[in-house]
């Protein structure tokens, strides 16, 4: 279901483009307004749906399960902490799905630039960056090097 | 400069009613490049038909004085306030780049009609606010081409990169930037510089105005009309088709009955 822009709620704020992780959503040259540069190479992650605060960007729904005529839209509440889905199909019956988006309070989570740069050494470590305090727990359990195989650590 | 009318400065080597006619000619460009921009783009015709099928979708009908009530809150929250933009910076250069704007050119016609000439003294106050316009179109409009702009900020593009959607704002900050460089000049002595960059001046301004079948000048008429259309919509019911909030959700989850097992 790849996604396409209502060129008319669109302000171009360029969410869609700093979010899509394909880099398929650009800025046209004319109207400075999003768009899908290339629908076929949409991966139908839904991230620029979700992030869109004006309520453009739409979703074209596959004929299996939305034939022509359709409308899927999407509304995210981030005070809520919910994302909610309306499928409208031409005979005019509705479909809603509620779902919650996290746990966590918005704006809680740190970003990556948050934290410390990693030191160099740490690439010997077996843990990743910023383990175990990014997981919320003291430590993880680790092997020790004679538990390895040679040539691994 | 900031208390001196430029336009009755330079009133001895151009006749007031040269400038007077120019004026209106701009107005005409304007008025007629947004019509043509309707026309050819089919504008109102999407407009009325997204009206008229939001209204068929309406789980409510919308009265007048509730129309009425939407058309103020359009005019305040998107018009006045520029309430539609979701970044902060964005809307401040914006309000700074529009209320500079609407000071400039006011302030420009009642100069040139009012005050053509010294023999009619301009009250200190309009160039004032003519230049005060001009700077703050200035300060919101070179932020937003330098450090705000979307092509710049997250395409990344580089921030002399022109494309047809920038001739707007280009030919904007061209027109009032040599608008000052030329009132200072004239202010201060005149002579071939003052000309020269009148002359410049004259030709951004035509730029500004008569392209705008090409340039998005006529976003001002219709980005309340879309506002407004999006308040209606909310209020009908109709809602866009986007889902109601999530407090009241009719359907929570994906199904109803269980799941069958395969």
């Amino acid at each position: 279901m790849p996604t396409f822009v209502y060129m008319t709620s669109c302000d171009g704020c360029g969410h869609c483009v700093d979010i899509c992780p394909s880099d398929i959503m650009h800025i046209d040259t004319t109207y400075r307004r999003a768009f899908n540069i290339e629908p076929n190479f949409c991966w139908e992650c839904y991230s620029c749906v979700k992030a869109c605060p004006q309520n453009a960007i739409d979703v074209r729904g596959y004929a299996e399960f939305a034939p022509m005529g359709h409308s899927v839209r999407v509304l995210r509440e981030e005070e809520k902490g919910t994302i909610s889905w309306t499928v409208k199909f031409r005979d005019g019956r509705e479909k809603n799905f509620v779902s919650p988006i996290r746990t966590t309070p918005w704006g809680s989570i740190k970003s990556p630039s948050d934290y410390q740069v990693p030191n160099p050494d740490a690439l010997n470590s077996q843990e990743l960056a910023h383990e175990p305090d990014a997981l919320n727990i003291d430590a993880l359990p680790a092997l020790t090097p004679d538990q390895l195989k040679q040539g691994v650590v | 400069m900031f208390t001196s009318n430029p336009f009755a400065d330079i009133s001895a080597s151009i006749p007031p009613t040269i400038m007077q006619t120019y004026v209106v000619v701009m107005i005409l460009l304007v008025a007629g490049g947004t019509l043509f921009d309707i026309v050819h783009k089919k504008s109102a015709r999407y407009f009325f038909n997204h009206w008229q099928n939001a209204k068929d979708k309406g789980t409510r009908q919308v009265g007048g004085g509730e129309m009425v009530s939407l058309a103020i809150q359009t005019a305040l929250v998107e018009g006045v306030t520029s309430g539609e933009f979701c970044n902060a910076q964005r809307r401040i250069a914006h309000l700074l780049t529009m209320y500079g704007f609407l000071a400039y050119v006011i302030t420009t016609a009642i100069m040139v009609f009012w005050y053509p000439t010294p023999a009619t003294p301009t009250p200190e106050i309009l160039p004032l606010l003519w230049t005060i316009g001009a700077l703050m179109v200035c300060v919101g409009g070179y932020w937003f081409w330098f450090f705000i702009r979307v092509d710049v900020a997250a395409e990344g593009n580089s921030t002399f990169r022109l494309v047809r959607a920038d001739l707007f704002i280009v030919s904007l900050l061209v027109s009032v930037t040599l608008g000052l460089i030329w009132a200072l000049v004239q202010t201060a002595g005149g002579g071939t510089w003052a000309n020269v960059f009148l002359g410049l001046y004259l030709l951004a301004t035509t730029v500004l105005f008569g392209s705008i079948p090409w340039s998005k000048f006529s976003h001002m008429f219709f980005k309340p009309a879309a506002a407004f259309q999006k308040r209606v919509e909310q209020a009908n019911g109709s809602r866009r088709n986007l889902p109601p909030p999530a407090d009241s959700p009719k359907i929570y989850g994906s199904v109803q009955r269980q799941p069958q097992n395969y």
